[in-house]
């Protein structure tokens, strides 16, 4: 038999042959979808805006609409701007997971750039908030850390607690903790008012004011505890449950090993 | 003679000539006290109060309790330029500024906490145990005094600082005063020196926290004292316990040492609280102005159950020939809680107009040998409790993803629903212990041990239970209930007879009891 | 059981228990032990007034220290705490086991007094009362009673008296605030005038009355009375009434911020729902029924203000608020 006859009917032949197609169509996918991920990056708007319209389609319109118009689920995104999109995808909140209750921060899906993308398509349909650029979150040298804490307790400690743990509101939503969200999503949410939350209007809470608020909110995220443990700073209900439990607890310890007879 | 000794009595004896203390002395120097860990908890409240004296006045030697406004200027950047009251710019001092200042006020702070935890948990000892009954009505009383003030205190004392929190808690005791029909308005005046806030709110309240109500509490607790001291203090049933006597340790030294080394637990315990728990971290407050809350604003602890009976109010208010009345203020804010205290305070005659029992009682009784009197307690803890809960509802909501709307009609039916079930509960459990014991005293202790008999039949050998054992179980007095007449000698109806007749039903749910075991039923069974 | 009518025993005391001696009793290697546990006890304490001591002198007030599972602790703080703890506890330790391991702990009897007075004392002292009473002579003499009656009770009277300077008469500043017709809304804080189209639909923002003059300083009874929330729905999401709508401009509402319940600030706005949440007691209100309150125990709606806007465009009030603000009292609707 010839040379090649015998190694085509050679054992390895078909494992072989099996792993070389999955290679080639493996990496040429690849190849092919770096190509087009670079061709993002360069593109033009209207090709951003048909990307984002894409993944829009596939993850966003069975709840958004087609066309963003809304449905029974979900409301409309006509008019909510680019701002809206980056912090609600940005979080992890969209796309929603669990519809009972609210959205909640939970782990990313998309990656930045896909992001970017479908902000920009929804920023297309109708004019809305933009998502703030970098000059403007400069919070460490525009804002003031005593002038922030003035104002988030005059427009956000009432939903968000005094410490900025969060709180309750009515029929199971809550305010979440505003710990450890990126400048621009703080920024993002008083723009845009996602859910529950109304809109803060940079005339009524001025640009300055808001960085204020940042910078206020990033160091209560790192002050260090004063007094001791912080139990949740969430005021005396944790400090009446830790008398109750560890204090009454050790002395009522140390009351039982007193009066016991010693051996 | 040792030098050490003719020192002491050269002293000893200075001092006698002057007041005769040695005959005094002599006596209440070998007094015997019982020793049950739960006769401590008066203790606990007793040396809080002592920390809570001693940490405020080092704190009253910065505080600056004026409302005037100044500008902030001092370590703690975040408040830096913030316009604030100087109350709580001299918390804040003492705070950053002075060395040991923050632990002493957390120290201060813990310490209230604690006293008012040691009161409600002495209470519930005494109240279980009936130590209140004859002749310790009075100090019972003197008891509901000192909790009633404890709470005031410690309002008064959290507000000093004036900040957003205690300042929102103001606010709330204002509507209340405002609240009150014809006065209402006159009294907010007159307290805060015209409309709310004012300036004169912070500097009055300051001197009824560390003149006018430790002064009333020294006065009440020196006269708490002296009456466990002059009518000794009662003792758990046990072998060789009698009503006649008391069985214990001598003052000095074994008391001494123990009660004085207690003081030092508690003062370090509060200490180490202090230490290593913040607690009212007022910089992250802010400063009050009424403009501003913070979502979970509540109380301390000891007023939960008030603002969580606020909480759970139906909305009520009648407008009667142009003038309001807030039912929805004044139910919960003044007059649920005024019943409340009443019939606690009123508690030891009630109860011995319920019984028809008017006798000294120096032995306690164990909880379950008073079932009636058990399931009321029970009752009422179910009532604080769920009020308790509701007063933190938006807390527990976030924590435990509830919503506030379903807490709170869970608390307006419950605080309805759950205590009659749980007067029910208890008291068949107590009925349950109480067949238990009799069980115990009558066949002895269960060994698990199965022995076959000759003729076949499996028993579980019981134990008989020691005597001392067996004296503890049957030892308690079980009242017979009141048989009050209805109808004199010729069998005419009395004018009282109603009266009589509820009081006979009330006597009777007030006594229920299990029977307990004799000795001449333990030689029955024995000879059977 | 029979049914003979004999005398039912009931089990007897059997008396205080033997005294069970203690291993410090019996043995004196065991006292001696207890003896040094105390000491190191006592020790410890001294250890920790040591502790206090160094934390006070030379730990600084700003050094943090990290502790698992705690996070960043101020090391000044947490070591003089911790310092004083366990100088105070272990003194309290040592005595208590000073106490029990090597104090006599025999029980002691001793006796329980009648309280009742003897029946020839309290006569006596009923003889006492009366005969001071008799020297006193009140009972023939009721001139001196009734006068001394009217001396007491008026003299008792002047504390309150002296107390009337504690406050000014309410008289009507309970119904009043700083709005009148024209006043500007303006910012809280900030103090800068709002126009209608600063805001977007569905923002809030906090107002209080404009100060006209030198002086911009506002009193914390001004604010408690005068701070105003200022909301922004479309015009078609209200349920308002003809009067009621025509104190909106725009979709534009304002409402008194103070609760109507007990006084606390009611700024929590729900963008979806439209509800007000008072977080003090759950009160919620409806936006859209001008501040209707919807649950919790607040028994009036907020007051709304009338607002449009001046000529230039700014908001205004339209009146002064139409009722009093804030929590109910008395005189509210006389």
């Amino acid at each position: 038999m010839k040379r090649l006859s015998r190694l085509r009917r050679h054992r390895a032949a078909g494992p072989l042959l099996l792993i070389f197609g999955l290679l080639t169509i493996g990496t040429t996918f690849q190849v092919a979808s770096a190509v087009t991920n670079t061709t993002t990056a360069n593109a033009d708007r209207s090709a951003l805006i048909e990307e984002g319209k894409q993944l829009f389609l596939k993850g966003c319109s069975s709840c958004h609409g087609l066309n963003a118009e809304g449905g029974v689920v979900a409301p409309s995104l006509i008019g909510v701007g680019a701002a809206s999109v980056d912090f609600q995808v940005g979080t992890g909140r969209m796309p929603m997971a669990d519809m009972s209750q609210q959205a909640v921060r939970k782990n990313v899906v998309y990656t930045p750039e896909e992001i970017h993308a479908m902000a920009v398509y929804v920023a297309s349909l109708a004019p809305g908030p933009e998502v703030p650029g970098d000059e403007l979150l400069n919070y460490e040298r525009d804002g003031s850390i005593a002038e922030g804490g003035e104002l988030f307790r005059t427009n956000c400690a009432m939903c968000h607690n005094f410490a900025g743990q969060g709180g309750a509101l009515t029929q199971g939503k809550w305010a979440p903790s505003v710990m450890g969200v990126t400048p621009k999503h703080i920024y993002e949410a008083m723009i845009t008012g996602p859910q529950s939350m109304p809109v803060f209007s940079d005339k009524t809470l001025t640009p300055e004011e808001k960085l204020s608020v940042i910078k206020w909110i990033k160091h209560a995220e790192t002050e260090p505890q004063l007094g001791g443990v912080a139990l949740g700073r969430v005021g005396p209900v944790t400090e009446g449950l830790l008398v109750w439990t560890l204090g009454i607890g050790m002395l009522i310890g140390v009351a039982v090993w007193l009066a016991m007879k010693a051996r | 003679m040792t030098a050490r000794e003719r020192i002491a009595g050269n002293v000893a004896g200075y001092v006698d000539d002057r007041v005769g203390a040695a005959r005094y002395l002599k006596k209440s120097l070998k007094k015997v006290f019982p020793d049950h860990w739960s006769f401590l908890l008066g203790e606990i409240a007793l040396y809080s109060f002592i920390i809570l004296l001693v940490s405020g006045t080092f704190l009253t030697f910065w505080f600056d309790p004026s409302q005037r406004e100044v500008i902030y200027d001092g370590e703690y950047a975040p408040l830096k330029g913030v316009e604030m009251s100087a109350a709580y710019a001299s918390a804040l001092d003492i705070s950053f500024e002075v060395r040991g200042g923050l632990l002493m006020r957390q120290i201060h702070h813990w310490a209230a906490l604690l006293f008012m935890v040691a009161i409600v948990v002495h209470l519930l000892r005494v109240y279980f145990t009936g130590a209140f009954r004859k002749p310790r009505e009075f100090n019972w009383i003197i008891g509901i005094g000192l909790l009633t003030l404890g709470i005031v205190e410690g309002f008064l004392g959290y507000s000093l600082p004036d900040d957003l929190l205690s300042g929102t808690g103001i606010r709330i005791a204002e509507a209340i005063m405002q609240a009150i029909p014809v006065v209402g308005s006159y009294l907010s005046y007159f307290a805060f020196g015209g409309a709310f806030p004012g300036e004169a709110f912070i500097p009055r309240i300051y001197i009824v926290h560390v003149l006018i109500l430790p002064g009333i509490f020294l006065a009440l607790i020196t006269v708490h004292l002296m009456l466990v001291w002059y009518q000794k203090h009662t003792q758990f049933p046990g072998p060789g316990r009698t009503e006649k006597n008391v069985v214990g340790y001598p003052l000095m030294p074994v008391y001494m040492a123990k009660a004085g080394g207690f003081f030092f637990i508690v003062f370090g315990v509060t200490a180490f609280l202090g230490a290593v728990a913040s607690i009212n971290p007022i910089w992250l407050y802010g400063p009050y102005t009424p403009g501003q809350v913070s979502a979970g604003s509540q109380p301390d602890w000891y007023m939960g159950w008030l603002d969580g009976l606020v909480r759970m109010a139906p909305p009520l208010e009648s407008v009667i020939f142009g003038y309001t009345i807030s039912w929805n203020i004044l139910i919960p804010g003044l007059i649920l809680p005024g019943i409340m205290f009443t019939l606690l305070a009123l508690y030891p005659f009630i109860e011995s107009w319920a019984t028809g029992d008017k006798r000294e009682h120096h032995l306690l009784d164990r909880p379950r040998n008073n079932p009636n009197r058990t399931a009321i307690g029970a009752m009422a803890l179910t009532f604080t409790l769920v009020s308790l809960l509701n007063g933190g509802n938006d807390i527990i909501a976030t924590t435990f993803d509830l919503s506030i709307n379903q807490m709170m009609w869970f608390s307006r039916i419950g605080v309805l629903v759950l205590p009659p079930i749980a007067f029910i509960v208890t008291k068949r459990i107590c009925l349950s212990l109480q067949r238990a014991d009799r069980e115990l005293v009558l066949h002895g202790r269960e060994t698990g041990r199965l022995v076959r008999l000759p003729h076949g039949e499996f028993v579980e050998i019981h134990e008989p239970i020691s005597p001392e054992k067996a004296w503890l179980l049957t030892s308690h007095e079980q009242l017979a209930p009141l048989e009050l007449p209805e109808f004199d000698a010729a069998g005419v109806k009395r004018p009282q007879a109603l009266k009589n007749k509820i009081r006979n039903r009330i006597s009777r749910a007030a006594t229920t009891a299990i029977p307990k075991a004799t000795e001449s039923e333990r030689r029955e069974i024995e000879h059977h | 059981m029979s049914n003979e009518s004999k005398e039912i025993e009931l089990i007897k005391d059997p008396g205080l228990p033997a005294h069970q001696h203690r291993r410090t009793d019996v043995d004196e290697k065991y006292a001696k032990i207890a003896e040094r546990q105390v000491a190191i006890l006592f020790m410890l304490s001294v250890a920790g007034t040591l502790l206090l001591i160094y934390s006070y002198i030379f730990i600084d007030t700003d050094t943090f220290i990290f502790i698992p599972i705690f996070g960043d602790q101020n090391a000044h703080q947490l070591f003089l705490g911790l310092g004083m703890a366990m100088a105070l506890f272990f003194i309290g330790a040592g005595a208590i086991h000073w106490a029990k391991q090597l104090m006599s702990d025999e029980e002691v009897i001793a006796q329980r007094h009648e309280f009742r007075s003897d029946e020839v004392d309290r006569a006596e002292f009923v003889k006492t009362v009366k005969e001071g009473a008799a020297v006193a002579g009140l009972g023939r003499r009721p001139l001196i009673k009734r006068t001394l009656g009217l001396a007491l009770g008026l003299s008792g009277l002047t504390p309150l008296l002296l107390l009337r300077d504690l406050g000014p008469l309410p008289g009507n500043e309970q119904k009043e605030t700083s709005w009148k017709a024209g006043t500007r809304l303006v910012t809280d804080p900030g103090d800068r005038p709002i126009k209608a189209s600063d805001l977007e639909v569905g923002a809030v923002a906090q107002t209080l009355p404009e100060i006209i003059g030198e002086d911009k300083h506002r009193k914390l009874s001004d604010i408690a009375k005068d701070a105003v929330l200022l909301i922004r729905l479309r015009p078609e999401d209200f349920n308002l009434d003809d009067e009621r709508l025509s104190w909106t401009h725009e979709g534009i509402i304002a409402f008194s911020k103070i609760c109507s319940h007990m006084g606390c600030a009611v700024a929590l706005y729900e963008q979806q729902t439209k509800h007000l949440l008072c977080p003090c007691h759950q009160s919620t209100f409806d936006v859209t029924r001008a501040a209707k309150v919807i649950f919790g125990p607040a028994a009036r709606p907020l007051p709304q203000l009338a607002v449009t806007v001046d000529s230039e465009g700014y908001l205004i009030a339209q009146a002064p608020f139409n009722e009093p603000v804030g929590p109910s009292f008395w005189g509210r609707s006389a």
